[in-house]
């Protein structure tokens, strides 16, 4: 090893131990924002030791330098420009877009490293394998991803979409995609071969992604994010690099677990749903569930305000439909109003309301709302019956008691037992159904009366009359 | 097996039993910021991009490399500020006045 190839490789070693520190700071919210800047400080390490590498060897034609840097700033102002000014609400599909844009990188690598062989010459397996598994790892969580972006933005139908012949469909791609893995390993390097393995991949990544329920968004984006880190470790191994290798595992490994508690928090195993049996309408869809008669009480802002003023515990349930309406501050100003006067206000926060696990925990802290408030699933449902006026806003699936009974397309998942309060109070702009696609029979609970309003004018209406009766 | 892969191997190896250690039990709070911020660390594939995009050569080459290194630049910049934005929400508590974010 030579002098600078070896204070690169210390230097790749330093920026592992920062992602790793970085990663586990991440554990706590008092550390995590100090750990995910020393991650960073890990990333500038690598970068700057990977721009001293190129310029030593400098044999590099000044269009690849002009290629680069045009791509680099590009890439960094567009990335910069989005974080920036995306909405709290849009993170989830901000997030997924980020996984699209990582296997995408990944894939290319790949490609290009491919392509730099000659053609018709026998590659080692210790060069195709990888090649080949970072090629279709990446290019399937390319193409999945940027549906799973779609279906969380709305610009692609949150619903199961599935059609005939799809798994007709799905086998053949799979069987192509093997095809090519065996292509690939087994014989000398053949454009085609990658050609039809990349496309192959692609259309898997949109079969994958397009029969999963909008519900189940969040596990697979956690999913693909997994996927990412595993291609951006094969193109290390196809570059022979090891911080590739080094943080890419530790992204999948990291992002194989987060996946999995989030599957566990819906009580689902990841098998399933990648199977598709969630709200694809072949488990049961014609269940009880469908049949709740649908009458409902309907009720004021100013009623709502009586109840809430003679209440002693106030118990808030934020849904999906808290972020779209950018009501998080009118929640923090009610909760104020109410602990000022004596009145006890929690929130119960399951853990994949909205459409990220942890949207809602975000989204609050964002207004300031006290960690001790915040009730996790288990914490919250032991006080339910102690709860006086259950305050349910845009949520709906995470509340809905069909999930105790079999045969639904949300059995077993674990809810908020938002029906064992006093009384019940949602705040919903219409009837609509959840992203699971199917009715609530806590709304024609009798102890329910439902509010029909965007939540944050509805909020407003709210604390105006919670004021007037505070007042008196 | 050349020594090269086996070092390879025992490091991705190694790193993903790191990486299952590292981040198991974590509060549903932090989920999301946790999953934006491994998204982050993939975003470490730009290095890669950097490495082969400076071997390009001819045209088919320039634009493979243009496309690695505009998707890796926007993984990496784009997964480090989203995740700081998402943490800062968690970090001021009381000091609102100080600093009204750096946005």
């Amino acid at each position: 090893m030579s002098g600078l190839m070896t204070l690169v490789s210390l230097c790749y070693l330093i920026s592992a131990i920062c992602y790793v520190i970085g990663l586990h700071m991440m554990r706590t919210p008092k550390t995590a924002r100090n750990g995910n800047r020393l991650s960073f400080v890990g990333m500038i390490i690598a970068v700057v030791m990977t721009f001293l590498i190129v310029l030593k060897k400098n044999d590099t034609t000044m269009s690849a330098w002009l290629v680069l840097l045009v791509a680099l700033i590009l890439g960094v102002g567009y990335g910069v420009y989005r974080a920036r000014t995306v909405k709290m609400t849009d993170m989830p599909q901000l997030v997924s877009l980020f996984n699209a844009v990582g296997g995408g990188a990944a894939a290319a690598i790949g490609t290009f490293d491919y392509l730099s062989k000659q053609n018709g010459v026998s590659l080692p397996v210790a060069f195709s394998l990888p090649v080949i598994l970072d090629l279709i790892i990446g290019s399937v969580t390319f193409s999945g991803s940027l549906i799973a972006t779609g279906k969380l933005a709305g610009k692609v139908s949150g619903k199961p979409i599935t059609f005939p012949g799809a798994k007709l469909l799905n086998g053949i791609v799979v069987i192509i995609i093997l095809a090519a893995i065996v292509l690939t390993v087994g014989f000398p390097t053949n454009v085609w071969t990658l050609v039809t393995a990349i496309v192959a991949s692609l259309i898997f990544g949109i079969l994958m992604t397009i029969p999963i329920g909008g519900a189940d968004m969040p596990v697979v984006v956690s999913l693909l994010n997994a996927f990412t880190g595993l291609a951006v470790a094969m193109a290390g191994f196809v570059i022979d690099n090891q911080v590739l290798i080094i943080a890419g595992a530790l992204v999948g490994a990291a992002g194989t677990i987060l996946t999995l508690q989030m599957a566990a928090a819906m009580n689902r195993s990841v098998a399933n749903i990648i199977a598709g049996g969630f709200g694809t309408g072949d488990s049961g869809g014609a269940s009880a569930a469908d049949d709740v008669p649908v009458n409902v009480k309907e009720t004021s802002a100013d009623d709502i305000g009586v109840q809430l003023a003679y209440a002693k515990n106030v118990m808030i349930v934020p849904g999906y439909g808290l972020a779209a309406a950018q009501a998080q501050h009118e929640v923090a100003e009610l909760a104020k109003l109410l602990t000022d006067n004596g009145i006890n206000v929690n929130y119960a926060i399951h853990p994949v309301a909205g459409r990220m696990p942890g949207h809602m925990n975000v989204l609050l802290a964002e207004v300031n709302v006290p960690y001790d408030q915040m009730k996790q699933l288990e914490d919250a449902n032991s006080m339910f019956e102690n709860t006086d006026v259950s305050l349910v806003i845009g949520a709906n699936d995470v509340t809905n008691p069909a999930a105790r009974e079999p045969n639904t397309a949300i059995s077993g998942m674990p809810i908020l037992d938002v029906d064992k309060s006093k009384s019940i109070v949602v705040i919903k702009r219409s009837m609509s159904t959840g992203y699971a696609g199917i009715q609530n029979a806590l709304f024609s609970n009798d102890k329910t009366s439902m509010f029909f309003s965007d939540a944050k004018k509805g909020l407003q209406e709210i604390i105006a009359s919670t004021k007037e009766y505070l007042d008196q | 097996m050349s020594q090269e892969l086996y070092t390879n191997l025992a490091i991705f190896v190694l790193s993903l039993l790191v990486g299952f250690e590292v981040i198991s039990k974590i509060p549903a709070t932090l989920h999301t910021p946790m999953m934006s911020g491994a998204n982050a660390i993939h975003g470490v594939v730009v290095v890669g991009a950097i490495l082969v995009a400076l071997e390009a050569n001819t045209v088919t080459f320039y634009v493979i490399a243009f496309i690695a290194a505009f998707l890796g630049a926007i993984n990496v910049s784009g997964g480090y500020v989203v995740t700081d934005r998402m943490l800062e929400m968690f970090s001021k508590p009381k000091d609102k006045g100080n600093k009204g974010g750096d946005k």
